[in-house]
């Protein structure tokens, strides 16, 4: 089980501080799935952040009762001067894994070829966002963190990406975060809009996107869509 | 593939912990490797020939200079070993620790990996480095004779040690700094750039007026010269030092250092 107790996130700013979570609370199931809604700026990518650990909260308490992972597809920790199996080794030996038998699922995945053994800074980026997404999946974690804008592809790229984690790991716990309502219908019984620092509740994913929908038209000049 | 999932990481035992560190220490040091060093000519061994480089450079300035006191029997070579490795023991973890966090806050995306894993890191590459040069270096000039053998290995290893702890300390104090604000950054490079005539490198407290011993001894990297010197070169120079006074300041040092990287654990924004 993952528990968001209470949680706030306040960042300084030349202004003051700005509170971007208001006492977000949420639960997650082992094998949960929960989209989250919400439009530019609403504070979804804090709160994966939060989730991740990556930043701690300025108050309330996270609790994470399964291995949650870094947020899905993130490429940002990649060294330029190492190869990508160099990063595999790496995230491999972190959390603890052997990453000998991952060597074939990881080249394969991301159809890398010889540029496997080439330093990072030699990718193009779909290369790069296949082998981020190949060394996310090549640890096997209880619940996984998905912030849809990070899974960035054609629709080939897309497709192999919902069959590993929606298809192959139907069994474990999301977090998904997106724009995109329709994958959340698709693979989420339950479904938050951010808004405004809150975490709103919703019955059904459609009530959900309604809200959301209704959000965005409420001060339209901020939006990109 | 295996379809077991890691390990929980939640409240862990203190041995889990340690063995948890270890791994994550292990994989951000062969990450460091081969970033700074490459796998081009000669790689990893440029974390000791790196040092040993600017160790021979100044052995040569100083031998120029003839910068020893007259008085003293001491060959100049081996003052500039002795010397400039304390030197590398004490600035250069400081300095690679203070653009550490900068360099690898992403990598706090990965749970396990903490601020003080990222500084560690550097720390025992940097005095990895600095002693390797410094066993290569003083082999090497005992070998053809330019530096005399040892008196008293242990004592050259107390100094050694005790640098390495100041090394250390004052590494993990910038650093923690640096999570707060990095004027610390700024700050750091001109303090470190002036402490170094004041450090005891090129010279022996001895050799100073009484009034100047005084202050140059308030500096705790001086006490760790002055010790590793008299375990080298015995009592041809009288030395000055205070084991306890250097253990203490490096005793608060360490704890201010650990609790501000613990504080700032909770500011760092990526």
């Amino acid at each position: 089980m993952l528990s968001i107790e209470h949680v706030s996130k306040a960042y300084s700013t030349r202004h003051g501080r700005h509170k971007v979570l208001d006492d977000v609370s949420f639960q997650l199931e082992r094998g949960g799935h929960i989209g989250i809604l919400g439009r530019n700026g609403a504070g979804k990518s804090t709160l994966i952040r939060l989730i991740a650990g990556a930043e701690r909260p300025t108050s309330g308490v996270i609790r994470r009762g399964m291995s949650v992972s870094w947020p899905l597809a993130f490429g940002g920790a990649f060294q330029t001067h190492l190869t990508g199996l160099d990063n595999l080794k790496f995230v491999c030996r972190v959390y603890g894994v052997d990453y000998r038998p991952r060597i074939p699922f990881v080249e394969q995945f991301t159809e890398l070829g010889k540029y496997f053994r080439e330093p990072v800074a030699r990718y193009s980026h779909g290369m790069l966002t296949r082998l981020a997404f190949a060394l996310s999946m090549a640890i096997e974690f209880d619940c996984f963190l998905i912030d849809e804008a990070m899974v960035v592809g054609d629709a080939r790229f897309h497709e192999r990406c919902h069959y590993e984690l929606f298809d192959k790991r139907r069994d474990r716990a999301f977090i998904l975060v997106t724009h995109d309502a329709n994958v959340i219908k698709t693979y989420c019984r339950n479904a938050c809009v951010l808004h405004e620092g809150q975490l709103l509740a919703f019955p059904s994913v459609d009530a959900a996107y309604d809200f959301y929908l209704a959000t965005l038209k409420e001060n339209p000049v901020i939006v990109e869509q | 593939m295996s379809t077991e999932s890691v390990a929980v990481t939640g409240p862990a035992s203190l041995r889990r912990a340690f063995a948890l560190q270890l791994r994550v220490l292990h994989a951000l040091l062969m990450r460091e490797l081969i970033t700074r060093f490459g796998r081009e000519n000669l790689g990893v061994l440029w974390m000791a020939g790196e040092p040993m480089l600017f160790t021979l450079g100044v052995a040569t300035l100083w031998t120029l200079a003839g910068l020893v006191h007259h008085a003293s029997s001491i060959p100049v070579v081996a003052f500039a070993v002795t010397g400039y490795s304390s030197v590398l023991m004490w600035r250069n973890s400081a300095s690679r620790v203070a653009s550490a966090l900068e360099q690898n806050k992403q990598l706090l995306f990965h749970r396990n990996v903490r601020t003080i894993d990222v500084f560690l890191t550097r720390i025992i590459l940097e005095i990895g480095g600095a002693t390797c040069s410094f066993i290569v270096l003083a082999s090497f000039f005992m070998f053809i004779g330019w530096m005399p053998m040892p008196v008293d290995l242990l004592k050259v290893v107390t100094g050694w040690v005790m640098l390495a702890w100041f090394g250390t300390s004052l590494a993990l104090a910038i650093g923690a700094g640096t999570a707060f604000s990095h004027v610390i950054e700024r700050l750091w490079h001109p303090t470190a750039y002036l402490l170094f005539p004041m450090s005891g490198a090129a010279f022996m407290v001895d050799w100073l007026p009484k009034g100047l011993q005084k202050t140059v001894l308030v500096l705790p990297m001086v006490h760790g010269i002055e010790i590793l010197r008299e375990g080298w070169f015995g009592n041809v120079v009288p030395t000055h030092y205070d084991l306890g006074y250097m253990a203490a300041c490096c005793l608060v040092l360490t704890l201010g250092g650990l609790y501000l990287i613990h504080e700032a654990g909770r500011r760092v924004e990526i």
